[in-house]
């Protein structure tokens, strides 16, 4: 090879990058970006308020959850059925005052004297978005739809499973026949869907209702757009029958991480933000005394809980999984709870952020609430909890650890969710004081938690529900019937309780429907439920979310003395909310500006200066 | 790299030197040569094809690895009967046996059905398709400025190696390189998003555009929302190219070739850029090659913090339930951009350099 033959190579490839080539593709990706940043503040002062072009006022508020469907049958995320709760109506609401059944498509309901069949009345003021009346039929159709199509029934299809039949005899009759007494028939959260529309889809498994827009629906807003991941646009319905939201507009506008939600609440571009569930204490903090931005810390509607494995087991007896068999022992699950010091959780883990945990339904359910008496209270007491370990046969030997029936140290296995902070933290403190026992823990924290869950494989387990107004779903899940059908099924159980005096008490709460009476038996079966000990709740985690108060000046939280606002049990929050008076500005339009100019008119005599030496150089080469 | 013909010079010289050969034969040098490429061509698409074939088997079987019940991952904390766990298997395909899931996976896969997402009830190719072009914005608008930049900067500072620019350079290269990108891009969003002191939020904190808007206004919206992700990017993908470059850029430095450039009176500017750096560029083409291939798959950190809609987030969204189908259909279409990316860049390598593949 010769030196001479280098000198060709440019020429015989003349697709090769050249610098020059590159100095102009950076020089207009530069263009571009300031071009871009020019754009910013002069024709795009401020995206997303509440009051956006043409005096549309506009609600923005941030999630982070993806829809999975919008259709009605298959969605089960939070976002999407928080979405298909604005819009369309279910039988029954709740009341945002203390979440008792208020009347919603059904204006009155009434149970037969033998409680198996259900009449209700349907509104005849509701209209659907297109224009035509909604019906029984509608209803009717709805629930027939779930009992007979298992594709419709894959969401809520634990509503109809005690149905018989359901008819709807006229426009404003409906008529649902159960096979045994069911309380919860006002408590029924099924959207009621447009009989016209529907019955024209031929598969419900992959019909997701977000390609023909608006979607016709009845309640509050219509929904008239949906880009996956990026945003979901909701119109007010001016019809609504309860009344039109305030607001012309409701956005759901995506922020995957939390933080940059936060800064977009700061900025204006949101009007609301809450959290996964809630927001950090950190950025509670931060945002506390934050002008024209409000935190709301409200009592929450979960409680946070250690499981105790009871030995996983299914229904037809068998015995599955590897819980340690010294948690079989009440005294043994009593004294670890008893090592658990709840107030330095609150004060510490959740830096104020929760309440202390007792009963089973935190108090914001006020009806079911339960707290132990003082004698029935396992408070904190390390001293008491080492007397019952002792007493239980497991005795601290001389090297301070205490050791199981077979000899070997007792050591327990908890499971804990990787992605949740507190998990983790608490476990911390777990590890401490029941050290201290003489108790060793390992900590398992994984990314899916519910494989070794569901096969039994574990000693304790973080837990923790969301709980409705209608606390039957929570209970149900420690019910006998709630096991797996064999070990390798998978059942709706929690973490395998199956106590008899509890399912007696159980059937007989959902078979009551007086509900005094059965708000008693509910509070007898979390006394039960206390007692045995597979359950030690912590902690009632706070709802911890903010919102722009020159953007929303008042909305309506659930309870309505002091609750939250992000995903109530029902539509009340962006439907009450009342848009702010003012012009809501932010500031630093002008200063944006004049920074967007100046750093425009850098970059482009940058751009300029390389140019020139560009034209220079050629100048030379040519000489 | 080589050249096929020399410059008008060299060619008096070897003239003079040599006698003129004879006139080719009807299957000449060039012939060999287009036979050889050829050979060289159909190897290199028969080790992609192997690639992919590997991947649909790895892939099936790989995810399958994850511990855990996708049907009980997705019902689990709801209220779900037997019967509905049943008719959830049979939907999905899980009730068959395992070599028949595998069959009717790659059967499908041939005909680009990728099967059915379990969480979003949606065709796979369909949650891909809506995603790529987002993410091919986000990932090739940055693809493009920080090769252009990396090569620039990188070819700068080898020149002028040792130097303060150089070290500059170097240095910021080395420590954007290091630097976290979701940190990055939270600060990039706190001081130009939202604003710092003096300086004003001038771009979006999230998202990809603000709905609701057509035509031109659609598109500023979207180069709006753009600016943040794509500087994030840059920042952290640029030193990379850069020092790539410079290494290459190196070791040509002291070539004899060069010495004769200079000899022969040429500006420093022309030498570099009319002679070392061509030489240099192979080292270079495969990363940007290589970075193409990357350029699908997004980039799951970036698009979470500007919640960019694109194929990263999803990527993250499919594992964590795990979303088989989706997991899977995914991973086929990542690691196909990558081996067919690579694929060219060994098609390119011979064209650069006739030395590659002989």
């Amino acid at each position: 090879m010769s030196t001479q033959d280098q000198y060709g190579t440019r020429r015989s490839h003349p697709r090769i990058p050249r610098p020059r080539t590159l100095r102009l593709v950076a020089t207009a990706g530069a263009v571009a970006l300031t071009f871009s940043a020019g754009l910013a503040t002069p024709l795009n002062p401020a995206p997303q308020r509440a009051e956006a072009a043409g005096g549309k006022k506009v609600l923005t508020v941030a999630v982070a959850q993806s829809v999975d469907s919008l259709s009605p049958f298959l969605a089960v995320r939070l976002v999407s059925t928080s979405i298909l709760r604005l819009t369309y109506e279910y039988l029954t609401d709740y009341d945002p005052g203390d979440a008792h059944p208020v009347p919603g498509l059904a204006t009155k309901w009434a149970p037969s004297a033998d409680k198996l069949t259900w009449t209700y009345t349907i509104r005849s003021d509701a209209k659907w978005s297109d224009g035509q009346k909604v019906t029984a039929q509608d209803a009717a159709w709805t629930f027939n739809k779930m009992m007979t199509d298992q594709a419709a029934a894959t969401a809520n299809g634990s509503f109809v499973g005690n149905f018989r039949k359901v008819t709807a005899p006229s426009p404003t009759k409906l008529v649902v026949e159960l096979k045994k007494p069911q309380a919860t028939m006002t408590a029924l959260d099924v959207p009621i869907v447009p009989e016209h529309v529907w019955k024209n889809v031929s598969d419900l498994s992959k019909f997701n209702n977000d390609k023909s827009f608006p979607i016709v629906g009845d309640g509050p807003f219509v929904l008239t757009d949906y880009k996956a991941d990026s945003y979901v646009r909701l119109k007010a319905n001016k019809d609504f029958w309860r009344g039109a939201p305030k607001f012309d507009e409701l956005v759901f506008k995506y922020y995957k991480d939390q933080d940059a939600a936060v800064a977009a609440l700061r900025k204006g571009e949101v009007s609301f933000v809450a959290g996964q569930p809630a927001l950090t204490p950190a950025q509670a903090t931060s945002l506390k005394g934050q002008k024209d931005i409000k935190v709301n810390d409200a009592p929450g509607r979960r409680f946070y809980a250690l499981a105790t494995n009871p030995g996983a087991r299914a229904k037809n007896g068998r015995k599955f999984g590897d819980g340690d068999p010294s948690l079989l022992d009440q005294r043994v699950r009593n004294a670890l709870f008893m090592a658990v010091d709840r107030k330095t959780l609150i004060d510490k883990v959740f830096q104020g952020h929760a309440v202390e945990g007792q009963g089973y339904i935190p108090p914001r359910f006020s009806t079911y609430f339960w707290k132990p008496s003082a004698s029935q209270t396992l408070s904190y007491d390390p001293t008491k909890a080492g007397q019952l370990l002792d007493q239980a046969g497991y005795k601290k030997k001389a090297d301070g650890k205490r050791v199981g029936k077979d000899g070997k140290p007792l050591h327990y296995r908890v499971l804990c969710h990787a992605t949740d902070p507190n998990d983790k933290a608490v476990g911390q403190y777990l590890k401490e004081w029941w050290a201290g026992l003489g108790i060793g823990m390992t900590l398992d924290c994984l990314d899916n938690v519910t494989d070794p869950w569901l096969a039994g494989k574990y000693d304790l387990a973080f837990d923790g529900w969301s709980v409705n107004p209608d606390p039957d779903f929570v209970l149900s899940i420690h019910t006998c019937a709630a096991l797996p059908a064999t070990p390798k099924d998978t059942g709706a159980t929690d973490n395998f309780i199956c106590d008899k005096t509890y399912d007696e008490l159980y059937a007989k709460q959902l078979a009551e429907y007086d509900s005094a009476k059965r708000a008693d038996i509910v509070q007898q079966m979390e006394s039960r439920l206390y007692d045995l000990g597979y359950m030690n709740v912590m902690a009632y985690p706070n709802a911890v979310e903010a919102y722009r108060t020159d953007q929303i000046q008042s909305i309506e939280t659930m309870p309505r003395a002091a609750g939250n606002i992000y995903g109530q049990d029902g539509y009340w929050s962006w439907w009450s909310a009342v848009p702010a008076d003012s012009d809501s500005s932010s500031g630093g339009s002008s200063t944006g500006v004049i920074v967007g100019v100046v750093a425009g008119v850098v970059v482009l005599a940058g751009a300029g200066f390389l140019f020139a030496r560009r034209r220079g150089a050629t100048a030379d080469d040519r000489e | 790299m080589q050249p096929t013909a020399p410059d008008a010079a060299s060619a008096s010289v070897d003239k003079a030197a040599v006698p003129v050969p004879a006139p080719p034969a009807v299957r000449g040098p060039r012939s060999r040569t287009t036979t050889a490429y050829l050979r060289y061509g159909a190897g290199k698409a028969g080790g992609a094809a192997v690639s992919l074939l590997a991947v649909l088997v790895t892939g099936f079987f790989l995810f399958r690895l994850i511990p855990g019940d996708p049907v009980k991952t997705m019902t689990g904390g709801r209220q779900v009967s037997a019967q509905q766990l049943a008719a959830y298997r049979k939907e999905f395909g899980l009730d068959l046996p395992l070599w028949q899931q595998f069959t009717d996976y790659c059967g499908k896969a041939l005909t680009g059905d990728l099967g059915t997402s379990y969480q979003f009830h949606t065709p796979v190719i369909d949650k891909i398709t809506e995603a790529l072009p987002n993410t091919l914005l986000l990932t090739g608008t940055a693809f493009v400025l920080y090769t252009a930049l990396g090569m620039f900067l990188g070819t700068r500072s080898a020149w002028r190696r040792g130097g303060l620019g150089d070290r500059l350079n170097t240095g910021l290269a080395l420590t954007l390189y290091s630097v976290p990108s979701f940190w990055l891009g939270l600060l990039i969003i706190i001081v130009f998003g939202v604003g710092l002191g003096p300086v004003p939020g001038l771009f979006p904190t999230g998202g990809m555009e603000s709905g609701g808007k057509e035509g031109f206004a659609y598109v500023l919206d979207v180069a709006h929302h753009l600016v943040l992700p794509v500087i994030t990017l840059v920042a952290v993908e640029y030193g990379q190219t850069l020092l790539v470059t410079r290494s290459a850029l190196l070791d040509e430095m002291g070539s004899d070739y060069l010495t004769t450039a200079r000899a022969k009176g040429l500006r420093d500017d022309l030498v570099r850029r009319r002679h070392a750096v061509p030489n240099a560029l192979l080292p270079t083409v495969t990363l940007v090659f290589v970075n193409l291939g990357r350029t699908v798959a997004g980039v799951i950190l970036v698009e979470t913090v500007f919640s960019w809609p694109g194929l990263g987030g999803l990527f993250y969204q499919a594992l964590s339930v795990p979303d088989l189908p989706l997991v899977q259909g995914l991973f086929l279409f990542f690691a196909s951009a990558v081996i067919v990316m690579n694929t060219l860049a060994d098609l390119l390598y011979p064209l650069l350099d006739p030395r590659v593949g002989r």
